[in-house]
């Protein structure tokens, strides 16, 4: 056959798509066990750094299992629906850990009750209340935990994390804690995301700053980052839409 | 006997030459000047500029062997495809593998591993060398540009991580008694920036050593 033929280059094209394809799907099938271990440790290990314990993917696992007090699904009614405790299930039989909060909040935007997960940790005697968050930066999605104090108000620690936002900019949400330097996340420690009248305001990100305003109580506002405020405004959207789910359950058990 | 004739002709000083050639006198990055965008991007720590130097290596060995046994049937009107074909489906091989066993690396390398695609030295070669000349030699040159970019990525990240964090592989080098006596890390040399001034001292000192090496 020709090898410069329109026939000859056809077949050969799509020969060779079908191979490649053939081999990468293979490929991916057998190493996305691998992968989905590696992403579960690192959601371990970000979940653990709300509260701020460090842990290492080679001891992810057994530290998260250590602290864990109880893993608690429920609905914005603030129901449980099912409680993960201790290596077994004392009610229903979905874990907080396996739940795709993207999927849920995207329920509750409908109008439909999803199923919220919710950590409770302790750490050196305290217990701490772990809210995994999910939201709209300005690229793509970004997310978070929300650790909060025994008071269910106070934060006591937060990290973010996204997938493309701008570098030196929308990015810096994600910067890690330096000693000596207060990065993005460290300005959450010790707000409210309660009023003092008892009402849920989530916490703000202010662009301009939280001094130079007074709609926001600075025990409810943070700083926003210079020339990023649409990614700002998505980690206040994000605050807010996901920590609302949780009021009632809040209420609940005071 | 048999054998050892054959590796004599496989490592032969004019296949050598396709291995040490790169390295040195005919460098993708110092002498030909191809993917520089990333020599400046993984450079800042060591360990991501090691994971890059490898990737590297393995898409333009593999990718020249596959290419050059495929070169007698690949049509010509779509020959950059199918070289571009081959590149991409490496490279997402060694993405998915990083992701499975090299985590932490795979998130520090993040768009750079996919950006091999578009590095010029894997394109340059295929086109040179792969299409050209038979699987062996096609290998040789492949993993001695490999090398040769890559060496040049280890040198700089050892250089900016030393000096701008004070750590080789994430293990502290520079004492504490340096700092009290008042040593600071050097902040230029994590920015990108630093990265081509360290490849030009070594391009200069190349050019200084072998005229050879100076264009008219």
């Amino acid at each position: 056959m020709n090898k410069e033929s329109n026939a000859y280059i056809f077949i050969y094209a799509s020969v060779m798509v079908v191979l490649v394809a053939i081999l990468l799907a293979s490929a991916n099938l057998g190493l996305s066990p691998y992968q989905e271990k590696n992403k579960q440790n690192e959601k371990m290990i970000k979940i653990l750094g709300s509260v701020g314990i460090q842990a290492t993917p080679a001891d992810a696992e057994k530290i998260y299992n250590e602290h864990l007090v109880k893993e608690v699904v429920l609905n914005t009614k603030g129901e449980e629906l099912s409680v993960y405790s201790k290596g077994k299930f004392e009610k229903g039989s979905q874990r907080a850990f396996d739940i795709n909060l993207k999927a849920a909040l995207k329920k509750i935007v409908k109008g439909e009750d999803g199923a919220l997960p919710l950590f409770i940790f302790e750490a050196e005697g305290t217990q701490y209340y772990v809210i995994p968050m999910f939201g709209k930066g300005l690229w793509g999605p970004i997310y978070g935990n929300m650790a909060l104090e025994t008071d269910r108000n106070t934060v006591y620690g937060v990290n973010f994390a996204h997938d493309g936002e701008t570098p030196g900019l929308g990015a810096e949400i994600a910067n890690p804690p330096v000693e000596g330097k207060v990065v993005f996340a460290d300005q959450f420690k010790q707000k409210k995301i309660f009023d003092e009248a008892g009402n849920f305001t989530s916490v703000k990100v202010v662009k301009g700053g939280v001094k130079s305003q007074t709609a926001v109580l600075p025990a409810n506002g943070v700083d926003a980052i210079s020339g990023s405020t649409l990614t700002c405004n998505g980690v206040s959207a994000m605050l807010n839409d996901n920590l609302k789910n949780y009021v009632n359950y809040f209420k609940n058990i005071k | 006997m048999a054998e050892k004739k054959e590796k004599e002709a496989l490592f032969s000083p004019k296949n050598m030459k396709l291995i040490t050639n790169p390295l040195f006198i005919d460098n993708p990055i110092t002498k030909q000047v191809l993917g520089i965008c990333s020599a400046l991007a993984v450079t800042v720590k060591l360990e991501p500029a090691i994971v890059m130097a490898l990737s590297v290596t393995v898409v333009t060995g593999f990718g020249s062997l596959i290419i050059s046994m495929l070169r007698n049937s690949i049509p010509n009107r779509i020959r950059i495809i199918v070289q571009l074909v081959v590149i991409a489906a490496l490279v997402i091989l060694v993405d998915q593998v990083l992701k499975a066993f090299s985590y932490e690396v795979s998130k520090q390398l993040s768009v750079f591993v996919g950006l091999i695609i578009t590095n010029c030295i894997v394109m340059g070669r295929f086109e040179a060398f792969a299409m050209a000349n038979k699987p062996w030699p096609s290998l040789l040159d492949g993993i001695g540009n490999g090398f040769g970019y890559g060496w040049i990525l280890i040198v700089v990240a050892l250089f900016r991580e030393l000096f701008g964090s004070g750590t080789v592989l994430g293990v502290k080098l520079i004492p504490d008694a340096f700092y009290e006596m008042g040593y600071v890390n050097n902040g230029l040399v994590i920015l990108p920036p630093m990265a081509l001034f360290a490849v030009g001292i070594i391009i200069w000192i190349q050019r200084a050593r072998n005229r050879s090496m100076i264009e008219d």
